[in-house]
């Protein structure tokens, strides 16, 4: 045994503490103290290790030795064999499958962690305020590769190969996009970040911008000199002030550095970089639109042709890439295409950084290879369902992605099998709805989102939303009939095919993949009247079941209108008519008397 | 830091920050480097106060130790976060952080090297 | 230019590169119908938006329908027009218009003559589905003295937006809001009184629904009509006679002056007189006041200021006292030809038939909405009792003579009464762009020459490009002219003027495309040029007709100074035919 103090960290994760990691804990700490090792041996709770499918997890310290599938029957031989004699438990270490390799620590084991860090590499890293320690983790290495040793062509040969696709939402090729915007010729080009995070719980790009803003400087410095253009310009919503304030001290610290600005690095190439205020409309995300707010003219979109490659900013040609695109860049440079274009799946390249929100026990950000499933996102990273139920579905795409469900969990995530299962990549929110959740309330929150965010230039989109949200909204005060069913599927057919630009394209997803998915749910509301989620209140009714109650009359004093009657000691009951669905009564019910039906 | 004039430059601008940075120096007296992460969720969830109370609290208990702060790393359900890399150690990262736990990862941890619950491990994988 | 070959509805077109799916399906016969979208080709004026998806069509290869009016074509593009898939969502997306659309058809002004109503018919809708659960986008009513704005009848084409900005420069009206609130309307959703608005009534003109309309005075018309204590008088502007045929159907450019005349006279107008008479009184007053200015810049006088410009068009004296209220000196001081009528009808014909100005009523008919702001303006009247009392439109009279079941067609010829119907030529060729400098080239040159003219037509001076430049040799002198039509071309000469850059000696503006012929008040031309062009030759036709060309030969003009104001330019004429210009604050109200 050696001197120095031992501690075995037990994963206290969602996926381990389902497999009983608790019992694994508590084992531990009773053969502890059976040998009377409680102060040279400690044992710890942990959150997740990231390894969940291998779990219970523990890891013990400094040796720093993995144990996977731990039962609280392996304590004894852990303490016994490793603690007490420094024996590696050889059975609990984990096997390569190739291999055939035992895998002791941590480090080794790290290629089957599920998240993978490219785009989020340095956040919470570097201190984002100070250049000094961007540029001591590989900052402006990549421009200085670039400007020195690569033709613009090159440069985007190897953008082009890595296979990396844009992250705003279309998944545009991006080297395919620098390609035309340098084809196009032109006195002036202008190259934009799109930071206008628009989807309600996305904030991938915030972070991103907020913990390494020289990841998107470099970048599009790297793509200025592709496509030759002097200029650049971040067009940032102006609700993230601390994004916003962390981008300019590190646009002024590049530029105090001689990183941009004039004649960068003594090569002849000069890359300016200024900040441009969105007023917090989503439609601003849509290049077109958000190049003419840009331009000081009403944030609504163009048709498209012409592209912004063609006629953008000031009419000039102009590449848009997003945030999260952008801080892709320097990496594939330093690492090259190969590297790149090995992460992820056959279409979709690297890692996309998703937001978990809603039902989900671990909220935040994570970043994972293209082509990880649903369930690897939700179960294991995600820590799982929120208390413990059921998963119902997932949103991706934001409000105009679509809802995936059970069937779709096993699906690997990449831009086309969201959109051939009805929903998009879109900037990479991900919001979790569990059994407790209406699905054609979600589909109408996510209208009541869309309809707020329209622009109002074309007529589907402006007006139609609107009637989509005002069916749901007839819908779930149960006042619908079956045949609403088909005219809700034609409006949304109908507005995806004819609005103007993507939000209008893609805002009935919600309501199809819904529809589609959840058929019967939206039958329950226009035939039986009811919503099987109890959530619509207009759709359910308190009830009293005589059984149980036992006339303590805490119901009837609590309801605020009066709408319970009932003697004492004698059962009560409800009056539908002038109940108003408060729920009072249902939490004083001592008796589980009262339910909805 | 003079103008970064040619690649040559940037080259030993990172040798030389590398060398004088906070627990990444060669052979130099290490100190105790304390990462604060101060996006707009961790601030949110107060991480400002941690921020303060951390570097009040180790310099008035002697500690030679290093706070900065960054973005934040994704955590947001364990907001605010903290990472500390003790000398020659590997970084550990700490959820749920609030003035009680701060002040129990300084006397624990960063004193002793002692784990305290709320560590959040390295759940991914890096690029290099 | 490359031409690119493709195929629309089974049938191969050829168009050059560039070309709209809209255009090439044109080119093969196809109507595709379209709502939004609008073109004046010989007016470089085109809308495009692609916002009421009316015009959508079936790309093949692409995912989404794609707006005919805004796609060029691509080679070996293939394109149907109306396929089932189209002709749903067409109709889906037009009950969606409708939806948010009153159904009040019954009484808006712009029943029949409806873009949306002839669309709604031509779609055959015959219900809204979901109307009754329908919310309405519903706005505050805009009155102001010449334009009311009805929102709730917006439909966001954005044709008046296109028409303020792009063309007119005015920027009154622009998109506000947003979803389903958005609207077009001043900034800050202020009235149209408190915005730049010159009430040129260009919006109003191409305006597809009636969100836009001017404000109807033919009730009030009625009324003194009715009233037998009043001496009403009517005067018609030159670019009425050319366009009120359209009303009654007849072929755009048809001269209908004898026929407005008989309906006039039996309306009830006491006496029905011309303005073309006051624009010979016009160029009378102008052609001297431009005369003495030549001469004295000539003379080497500095505080002479060339060039001058007209300042018969009341959208054009709105424009620059708001935008060039530093040149407000620059153009001539005579009144409109409406003013002068109307100054010349309540002193020297009230006092020659005897009758108190109170009770003589002064109505004119206007191709243009802003006269109904011009005669109201303070400095037209005299002891509160307006030069001009009511001015109504072409659009209005034409409504008015079907009110009283009279059709044009089968009106009899009839004449002016004198002496204020009578005129000349050059006073009817006010009417179009080019026809003001005309008149006034005609007469300053015989006045400053003595000479003869031997050649009336100046053909230089005509057209429909939007700025124009023509230097005529006045016997040696060189005057250099500029006409421009559209008030984003007036600004270009007027930026030039503002800064000393401008070579002309006279410009002439009018605020209207085309002249008062394309006037926010005459019939609507529904996005067809032609029909303008036609009412330019119309007019000249009338002027070609004329015995008399030159405003200083109409012996009623020669007898007015003997017997009434001496000479143009005399004191008497500067006190009832010269106004002055004021500067127009920049006001924004916030709170209403």
């Amino acid at each position: 045994m050696t001197k120095k103090k031992i501690q075995i960290i037990v994963c206290g994760g969602t996926g381990c503490s389902d497999k009983n990691s608790n019992a694994v804990a508590e084992s531990l700490t009773i053969e502890i103290e059976a040998n009377a090792l409680e102060n040279d041996v400690k044992v710890v709770r942990s959150g997740c290790f990231g390894l969940c499918n291998l779990g219970p997890v523990v890891r013990v310290m400094p040796d720093d030795v993995v144990y996977i599938g731990v039962k609280p029957s392996d304590a004894q031989e852990i303490i016994d064999e490793h603690i007490m004699k420094g024996r590696v438990v050889e059975r609990l270490l984990f096997t390569d499958a190739l291999t055939g390799k035992k895998l002791r620590s941590a480090q080794e084991m790290s290629g089957y962690r599920k998240q993978m860090r490219i785009v989020l590499r340095n956040c919470g890293i570097i201190d984002p305020e100070n250049i000094e320690e961007a540029i001591a983790h590989d900052a402006y290495e990549a421009l200085a590769r670039v400007l020195t040793t690569m033709t613009p062509d090159e440069v985007i040969k190897i953008v082009k190969d890595s296979g990396l696709r844009g992250r705003g939402g279309g998944g545009f090729p991006t080297g395919l996009k620098w390609e035309i915007a340098r084809k196009n010729k032109a006195d002036e080009k202008y190259v934009v970040c799109n930071a206008d995070e628009g989807d309600p719980g996305a904030f991938m790009d915030r972070s991103v911008l907020e913990g390494d803003p020289h990841a998107v400087l470099e970048a599009m410095a790297i793509c200025g000199y592709c496509i030759e253009a002097s200029k650049g310009l971040i067009y940032i919503r102006a609700e993230y002030p601390l994004a916003v304030a962390r981008l300019k001290t590190a646009i002024a610290q590049a530029k105090e550095y001689g990183l941009l600005g004039e004649n960068i690095m003594n090569t002849g190439f000069s890359f300016d970089i200024e900040i441009r205020y969105g007023a917090g409309a989503f439609v601003c995300g849509e290049e077109t639109a958000l190049i003419h707010s840009m331009e000081g003219l009403r944030g609504e979109p163009t048709v498209k042709p012409p592209f912004p490659a063609e006629a953008g900013f000031r009419g000039k040609p102009t590449n848009v890439n997003n945030v999260e695109t952008f801080a892709c860049i320097s990496p594939i440079i330093l690492k090259g295409a190969e590297w790149f274009s090995s992460i992820g799946t056959e279409k979709s390249k690297g890692t996309k950084v998703f937001a978990l929100a809603g039902k989900i026990n671990n909220v935040g950000l994570i970043e994972v290879p293209m082509g990880t499933t649903l369930r690897e996102v939700i179960f294991e990273i995600g820590g799982g369902i929120r208390n413990g139920k059921k998963f119902k579905a997932a949103q991706t795409g934001g409000p105009s992605g679509g809802c995936l469900t059970e069937k779709h969990l096993d699906t690997p995530i990449d831009f086309d099998n969201l959109v051939a299962a009805g929903s998009m990549m879109g900037s990479g929110g991900l919001i979790v709805m569990d059994e407790d959740d209406c699905m054609v309330s979600v589909a109408k929150f996510f209208l009541d989102f869309t309809v707020e965010e329209s622009c109002g230039k074309c007529a589907p989109c402006r007006i139609g939303n609107k009637r989509l949200h005002e069916l749901l909204e007839h819908i779930t005060k149960g006042k619908g009939v079956p045949a609403d069913l088909d005219r809700l599927r034609n409006m949304c057919l109908v507005i995806k095919d004819t609005s103007l630009c993507g939000l209008g394209q893609s805002s009935p997803n919600p309501v199809l993949s819904t529809l589609e998915n959840f058929k019967d749910e939206y039958e329950a509301h226009v035939t039986a009247k009811k919503c099987p989620a109890g959530k619509c209140r207009d759709l359910m009714e308190y009830f009293i079941i005589a059984e149980n109650c036992v006339g303590c009359t805490a119901c009837a004093r609590v309801c605020p209108v009066n709408a319970i009657t009932g003697e004492r000691k004698e059962p009560h009951v409800i009056n539908p008519e002038i109940c108003i669905k408060c729920g009072a009564c249902k939490e004083k019910c001592k008796f589980d008397a009262i339910i909805i039906k | 830091m003079k103008k970064i004039n040619s690649v040559e430059d940037l080259r030993k601008a990172k040798e030389k920050i590398l060398a004088g940075m906070h627990g990444k120096g060669k052979g130099e007296k290490e100190k105790v480097l304390v990462r604060v992460h101060c996006g707009t969720s961790g601030l949110a969830s107060g991480a400002k106060e941690i921020l303060d109370f951390l570097t009040l609290e180790l310099e008035k208990r002697n500690i030679d130790a290093t706070v900065i702060r960054t973005g934040d790393m994704g955590y947001c359900y364990a907001e605010p976060t903290i990472e500390v890399t003790r000398p020659g150690e590997s970084p550990v990262v700490f959820g749920y952080v609030d003035k009680i736990k701060a002040d129990e990862i300084i006397e624990k941890f960063i004193k002793n090297g002692d784990f305290v619950d709320g560590i959040i491990p390295v759940n991914y994988r890096t690029i290099d | 230019m490359e031409t690119i070959t493709l195929t629309i509805d089974n049938k191969k077109v050829d168009v050059p590169r560039g070309t709209t799916i809209l255009k090439a399906a044109r080119q093969l016969g196809i109507d595709i119908p379209t709502l939004c979208y609008m073109e004046l080709h010989d007016m470089n004026i085109e809308n495009r938006p692609a916002g009421c998806r009316i015009c959508v069509t079936e790309v093949q290869g692409r995912r989404n329908l794609a707006p005919a009016c805004a796609t060029k074509c691509e080679d070996g593009m293939v394109v149907k027009t109306h396929t089932t898939r189209v002709l749903n969502a067409r109709r889906t997306v037009m009950e969606f218009i409708l939806s948010d659309h009153p159904k009040d058809c019954l009484i808006c002004p712009k029943s029949g003559n409806c873009e949306l109503q002839s669309m709604a018919h031509k779609l055959g809708i015959r219900e809204i589905p979901g109307a009754e659960i329908a919310a309405m986008s519903t706005y505050r009513k805009d009155t102001s003295p010449s334009i009311i704005r009805d929102l709730d009848k917006c439909i966001m084409c954005r044709r008046c937006e296109m028409m303020c900005n792009d063309v007119q420069t005015v920027g009154a009206l622009s998109a506000v809001n947003r979803g389903f609130m958005a609207a077009v309307a001043p900034a800050f959703e202020q009235n149209l009184e408190h915005s730049p608005c010159t009430y040129c009534g260009q919006c109003v003109a191409v305006c597809p629904t009636g969100a836009l309309t001017e404000v109807d005075h033919t009730p009030e018309v009625l009324r003194v009509l009715a009233d037998p204590t009043k001496t009403v008088v009517v005067q018609t502007a030159p670019a009425v006679r050319a366009a009120l045929g359209e009303e009654f159907g007849m072929k755009p450019g048809t001269l209908v002056t004898g026929k407005m005349v008989t309906a006039l006279r039996a309306l009830g107008f006491d006496y029905v007189f011309d303005t073309d008479f006051a624009a010979d009184l016009t160029i009378m007053e102008e052609g001297t006041e431009l005369l003495d200015r030549l001469n004295r810049y000539l003379k080497g006088d500095k505080t002479a200021r060339l060039p001058i410009l007209t300042s018969c068009c009341p959208g054009w004296v709105n424009f620059f006292e708001y935008y060039f209220p530093d040149l407000k000196e620059v153009p001539s001081t005579a009144k409109s030809p409406q003013q002068m009528f109307g100054a010349i009808a309540k002193s020297y014909f009230a006092e020659k038939i005897k009758v108190n100005r109170k009770d003589l009523v002064v109505v004119s008919i206007m191709p243009c909405l802003a006269k109904k702001y011009e005669c109201q303006r303070d400095e037209f009247s005299v002891d509160g009792n307006r030069d001009v009392d009511f001015s109504i439109s072409t659009r209005e009279l034409a409504a008015f003579i079907k009110q009283a079941n009279l059709d044009l067609n089968n009106l009899e010829e009839g004449e002016f009464d004198a002496p204020l119907g009578e005129s000349t030529g050059a006073g009817v060729i006010f009417g179009t762009t080019g026809g003001v400098i005309e008149a006034a080239v005609r007469t300053a040159y015989e006045i400053h020459t003595g000479k003869k003219l031997d050649r009336i037509d100046f053909t230089e001076l005509r057209g429909l490009e939007g700025v124009r430049q023509a230097a005529i040799d006045f016997d040696g002198l060189e005057v250099r002219i500029g006409i421009a039509h559209g008030l984003g071309n007036a600004r270009k000469l007027l930026n030039d003027v503002r800064e000393g850059k401008s070579q002309f000696h006279a410009i002439e503006v009018m605020a209207c495309p085309g002249g008062c012929i394309g006037g926010g008040g005459q019939p609507l031309h529904h996005g067809n040029s032609e029909i303008i062009k036609a009412r330019a030759a119309a007019i000249y036709e009338e002027d070609r007709k004329k015995p008399l060309r030159k405003s200083h030969e109409n012996p009623f003009i020669i007898k007015l100074y003997e017997e009434f104001l001496g000479k143009p330019n005399s004191e008497k004429a500067h006190h009832l035919l010269h106004t002055k210009y004021f500067e127009k604050k920049k006001k924004i109200i916030v709170k209403q």
